[in-house]
Formats: C-alpha cells, sequence, structure tokens
C-alpha cells in the first residue's frame, strides 16, 4: 500500500503511523457529557468502502495526514495535511513529473 | 579546536573493500560538517525562514517540497512542511542562526553531536541506495540539492543529493555505526573505497 504524502509524493505504508478514525470529534476536555466521551471512545461507523483515516508520517517529514482509505481495496482516494496551513510549503504534482 | 570523535571510527577502514578486482563504483566518506541545524518555522513564518538561511548560509533556496542546494561548504534543504536542514564544514552555524532567526519567526536546533553525515559517491550510488530506502532516486524525481525524509528499518535518515552521483544521508549519531556497516555490506558487490 502506498500513502502519497502532500510533502514526500508517494511512500510505503511502513513509514506511517496510523492514528485512529478521521471521523471522531473530541468533546472539550472539561465536558461531563459521558454519552460524548463514550461515542468518541467507543462508537466507530466501520464501513465496508471509503473511510476518513488520520495517519502521521512518522518515518518521513512526520506531518499529520488525514487520509480516504477504502477499507475493501486499500485504494486511497485523498490524503491532505491535517493542519491546513502546510499547504504552501506542499509538494506540486506538476513539479514533481517533468 | 578540540577533536571530535566519531562514532563510525572503529568500523571505518580506509582503504578499498568488497568486489574491486574491476574498480571501485562507490566512494563512502564520513563528512563530519562542522555544524548541523534544524530550523523550524511557525505557521505563515516559511518565507521568512528561507529568508534567513540566505542571509546566515548565502543559500537560496529553490521553492517546493524538498527543495535544496549545496555550495560545497554549505548545504540546506527542506526535510518537512516548514522544516529544513542545515549543515556547515565550520562550527558556530546555529548561533549565527539564532541571531536571525527569532522567536516569532521559528525554532533553531543545534544537532551537530546528534547527527552523523555520511557521503556515498559514484555510479553505483543510486543502486546501493534503493536497496536500503523505497523511494526514488533517479535524477529526475530527486535533483540534485533536493532533500528527502525516510527510514531504513526505523532508522530515520535525511538524505540530500549533492551530485549527480552523490548524496549526502544525516542519521541519530547513536545509530551511525550500525548504519555504517549495513552500508559497507551493500556496497560489497560492487566493490568499494573508504576514503
Ligand atoms: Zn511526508
Amino acid at each position: 500500500m502506498l500513502i502519497t504524502c502532500p510533502y514526500c509524493g508517494p511512500r510505503d505504508v511502513i513509514e506511517f503511523t496510523y492514528q485512529g478514525d478521521g471521523n471522531r470529534e473530541r468533546p472539550d476536555p472539561v465536558s461531563q457529557n459521558f454519552e460524548a466521551w463514550n461515542a468518541y471512545v467507543y462508537d466507530r461507523l466501520n464501513p465496508a468502502g471509503d473511510h476518513n483515516e488520520i495517519w502521521q508520517h512518522s518515518g518521513g517529514c512526520r506531518a499529520h495526514l488525514r487520509v480516504v482509505r477504502n477499507t475493501l481495496t486499500h485504494e486511497i482516494s485523498s490524503v491532505a495535511f491535517v493542519r491546513g496551513d502546510h499547504g504552501s510549503a506542499a509538494r506540486s504534482k506538476a513539479e514533481d513529473k517533468p | 579546536m578540540v577533536e571530535r570523535q566519531s562514532p563510525l571510527e572503529p568500523e571505518y577502514h580506509v582503504g578499498s573493500h568488497g568486489n574491486f578486482e574491476h574498480g571501485v563504483e562507490i566512494l563512502l566518506t564520513e563528512t563530519r560538517p562542522g555544524s548541523i541545524v534544524q530550523l523550524a518555522a511557525w505557521p505563515g513564518e516559511e518565507k521568512k525562514l528561507i529568508a534567513a538561511i540566505r542571509a546566515v548560509a548565502g543559500l537560496a533556496l529553490p521553492d517546493g517540497a524538498g527543495g535544496g542546494l549545496s555550495d560545497g561548504a554549505k548545504s540546506a534543504f527542506g526535510f518537512a512542511p516548514g522544516k529544513f536542514t542545515v549543515a556547515d564544514e565550520a562550527e558556530g552555524l546555529a548561533a549565527a542562526f539564532a541571531r536571525v532567526v527569532t522567536p516569532a519567526i521559528g525554532t533553531v536546533t543545534d544537532l551537530s553531536h546528534g547527527r552523523t553525515a555520511i557521503r556515498i559517491a559514484g555510479p553505483k550510488a543510486e543502486w546501493v541506495l534503493a536497496k536500503f530506502f523505497a523511494i526514488d532516486f533517479a535524477l529526475p524525481a530527486f535533483p540534485v540539492g533536493a532533500g528527502r525524509s525516510t527510514t531504513h528499518h526505523d532508522v530515520f535518515a535525511q538524505i540530500q543529493r549533492t551530485g549527480t552521483d552523490q548524496f549526502d544521508i544525516y542519521v541519530f549519531r547513536s545509530f551511525a555505526r550500525s548504519f555504517w556497516k549495513a552500508l559497507c555490506h551493500a556496497s560489497e558487490e560492487v566493490g568499494y573505497e573508504v576514503q
């Protein structure tokens, strides 16, 4: 499986660390809403198809990435920086393939 | 000046090794830069940091991910969004950057004693490195001056191409001897010389 890091380009999956379900929304840390915490910790969509995930390019630029991966085919349809403002430093794909 | 000790020293054997009857196709050296510095810009401050690299090191980095440059004595390249490695033959680079990279722009981390710089050169350099790292070493994909962050068996490595068939590899000092031994083994089949 290859993940195309927006900074580094296509890299083998061994360079990446899975950081969990990208659909979760963490409640306010001071929140006492136990249902919201329960959902954050345990509830998963578990789709058979496209899945929003967070990965870190831990063996490369170390950026955190939003990845959409198909759980049936491992096809990756989108990769973006979690922190959108890395955009200015991102590799332009055109420059990659002269 | 105090002579810095090399972590490679017990395994650093100057001379020709391996299958070199038909000539050596790999040159291995430890470049021992006096300074290795890591610079990181806060979000939105990247342009100021790139200007600081130009002011201090005299290197005008090209735009884009992994963009870099080397003038022989000084080298700089991007290794992550807003982050750069700069090396210099001379000592004192961290202090020079600390005067220019203000806390509002970003951070300066002196890694001069934390990294070991290994140079692999020769017609088979791409061939040997391709056995280590799952990245494209071909010149169009990895131009001269550019940098890459990658991993060999969990040993993090930053690689800068400093010539058409020359690469400088920065590895953690504590892993450097093990990495060096692996690099020597991998170079045996083509014949290598340690200088
Ligand atoms: Zn990356």
